[in-house]
């Protein structure tokens, strides 16, 4: 189950398909200061490792609920990895394990090879809503995790240019967030996410608020932006459809306690789009054995009066 | 326009009340002034800097004790909201305690400090301390939770994950807290000049009544409510309406 291959390699134009090394790929577009001289980027260490992890807490009525159970998962440098499961897997939550903001119950989680310990800035996390700062203008937002690294100003303020334009967001520098739209805040999002220059975007359903076309346009755009910084991304969704639109890898997680109950490796050529019919047939594998799942959550549901949309820390 | 029209009507109205019960003469002169006695008490306290300089002196106690009140405030309301053992313990009597009219500290401050501006600073804290901190604490609990996690995610900790996130986080939460505290403040400031030689407005007051000018007495009232009107409606208001732009909350109506 958790054996892993190389993320299939999709032919980008004008590049050399026999590049062997994905890192070396993308910085040989100039675009991303992935260092390979640094220990733990070359490929046989994976970038981000889950070991036997397990999460279990107490629930307002006072019994112990395991959430996740011995989740073993690895994700190799610049992968896109999509985690899909049902409302209450604890997806979001192991989300919020690997960017350190909680902690497990036992197991390790490695990235780099190196043990997780708190928050880091090699992995950011991109909330569902609300993430951004609505005291701060769109530029500072981009800036603040930069500033916090204490990276001098004339620095900060070109590389918040840079990545806002990178999300085409460039004129709206001196907004303030409330100002813009759904779509246009998951792209201020992902550019403050990136220009603290993680190794890894975590993503916790980031677009499940958004409407249809505005999700579709920045499945394009998030496939681009990826393609051009070479980032490791673990994205999470409850949209098998956009996680096979998505990723490299699909890991399908149970209902409670979240388990990893398959994984299956996307092959499609990129650029992919939601509608075609190989993105559809694919999702439709992954669904059927989703469904099961889902069955077992509203079974929960209906019958211990459990609610399966308890996720410790997730919910505000 | 319209709303200026009313303005201008209610307060003609009253004016024109206030003097014809003054010209009527039901009450001696002394007890109840016309306007033109008020105005002239104004005129003359101004004129011989009596006014300035109680309003410099209680301006400057005010500014000290409210402030200290709301670094203090902000420090203890943080710690309570975040450390449940304090919260536990220490809310309930926060709570309790902000019953406690903030003049009744007076005797204990004359004990401690003597009869002097320490005593009135300590009787200001004490009056807006409380609201400042209960503020802070709710400020913090009501603030959503998501922006301290994306402030450790984005690499902020300790006391810059205090200034730069959950600070300006509770700010609109908050700001209410801190105009009562303000108002709180104030109010323990006169009062508690009024009880001795203090130089600041409440002195100047009582002033009046030892002088049995009943002029010079509502001429100082009307400042009292002037200055706590002004730092209300204009800093408070100037605040409040600079969240609401930053955050697009839309002023309560």
């Amino acid at each position: 189950m958790s054996t892993q291959s190389v993320p299939q390699q999709f032919p980008i134009p004008g590049m050399d398909p026999s590049t062997a090394s994905t890192n070396r790929r993308y910085k040989s577009l100039g675009l991303i200061a992935v260092d390979d001289s640094r220990p733990g980027t070359s490929l046989e260490i994976p970038k981000v490792a889950l070991h036997d992890i397990s999460l279990s807490y107490r629930t307002q009525s006072g019994e112990r609920l395991l959430a996740l159970d011995k989740i073993n998962l690895q994700v190799q440098a610049g992968e896109f990895v999509c985690i899909v499961g049902p409302s209450g897997c604890g997806k979001s939550t192991l989300l919020h394990l690997i960017a350190g903001l909680h902690s497990q119950t036992s197991g390790e989680i490695t990235v780099d090879g190196k043990p997780v310990q708190g928050p880091g800035t090699d992995r950011i996390l991109i909330f569902q809503e609300h993430g951004l700062f609505p005291w701060l203008t769109v530029g500072e937002n981009v800036e603040f995790g930069m500033k916090m690294k204490g990276i001098p100003k004339a620095q900060r303020e070109d590389k918040v240019r840079y990545y806002l334009k990178l999300v085409h967001l460039a004129k709206f520098e001196k907004s303030y967030i409330h100002q813009l739209s759904g779509g246009m805040r998951q792209r201020v999002a992902i550019a403050r996410a990136l220009a603290t220059e993680p190794d890894v975007l975590l993503m916790d359903e980031p677009f499940a608020a958004l409407d249809a076309q505005t999700r579709d346009l920045l499945h394009d755009e998030l496939e681009r932006i990826w393609s051009e910084t070479g980032r490791t991304i673990i994205f999470v969704t409850h949209n098998v459809r956009e996680a096979v639109r998505l990723g490299d890898r699909v890991v399908l997680l149970t209902f409670r306690p979240g388990r990893v109950k398959s994984q299956f490796p996307i092959d499609l050529p990129r650029p992919r789009h939601l509608e075609d019919p190989s993105v559809a047939l694919t999702a439709r594998d992954v669904l059927a054995e989703l469904r099961e799942e889902i069955n077992r959550s509203l079974e929960a549901e209906y019958n211990a009066g459990v609610k399966p949309h308890i996720e410790p820390g997730v919910s505000a | 326009m319209k709303r200026a029209a009313r303005f201008i009507i209610f307060y003609a109205a009253l004016f024109g009340l206030w003097t014809l019960l003054a010209e009527l003469k039901i009450w001696p002169p002394y007890l109840f002034p016309t306007p033109w006695g008020v105005g002239e008490a104004l005129y003359n306290g101004f004129a011989d800097h009596t006014y300035w300089i109680a309003i410099r002196v209680s301006m400057m106690r005010v500014l000290l004790g409210y402030g200290i009140s709301v670094v203090l405030g902000m420090i203890l309301g943080l710690g309570v909201a975040s450390n449940k053992f304090l919260e536990e313990t220490m809310g309930g009597l926060l709570v309790s305690l902000q019953s406690l009219p903030s003049i009744c500290w007076w005797p204990l401050a004359l004990l401690w400090f003597g009869l002097n501006q320490n005593a009135i600073l300590f009787v200001v804290i004490m009056g807006s301390l409380l609201s400042v901190t209960l503020a802070m604490e709710d400020g913090r609990k009501q603030m959503p939770k998501i922006f301290g996690q994306a402030g450790r995610n984005l690499g902020a900790k300790g006391f810059k994950l205090f200034w730069y996130v959950l600070l300006p986080a509770s700010l609109p939460f908050i700001v209410s807290g801190l105009k009562q505290g303000w108002a709180f403040a104030w109010r323990s400031l006169i009062t508690a000049e009024m009880l001795y030689l203090s130089l600041g407005l409440g002195q100047v007051l009582m002033m009046g009544r030892d002088l049995n000018d009943m002029s010079a007495v509502i001429a100082v009232m009307l400042l009292i409510i002037a200055l706590g009107y002004i730092v209300d409606g204009i800093v408070f208001k100037s605040m409040e309406r600079h969240l609401q732009n930053k955050w697009g909350l839309t002023p309560a109506s």
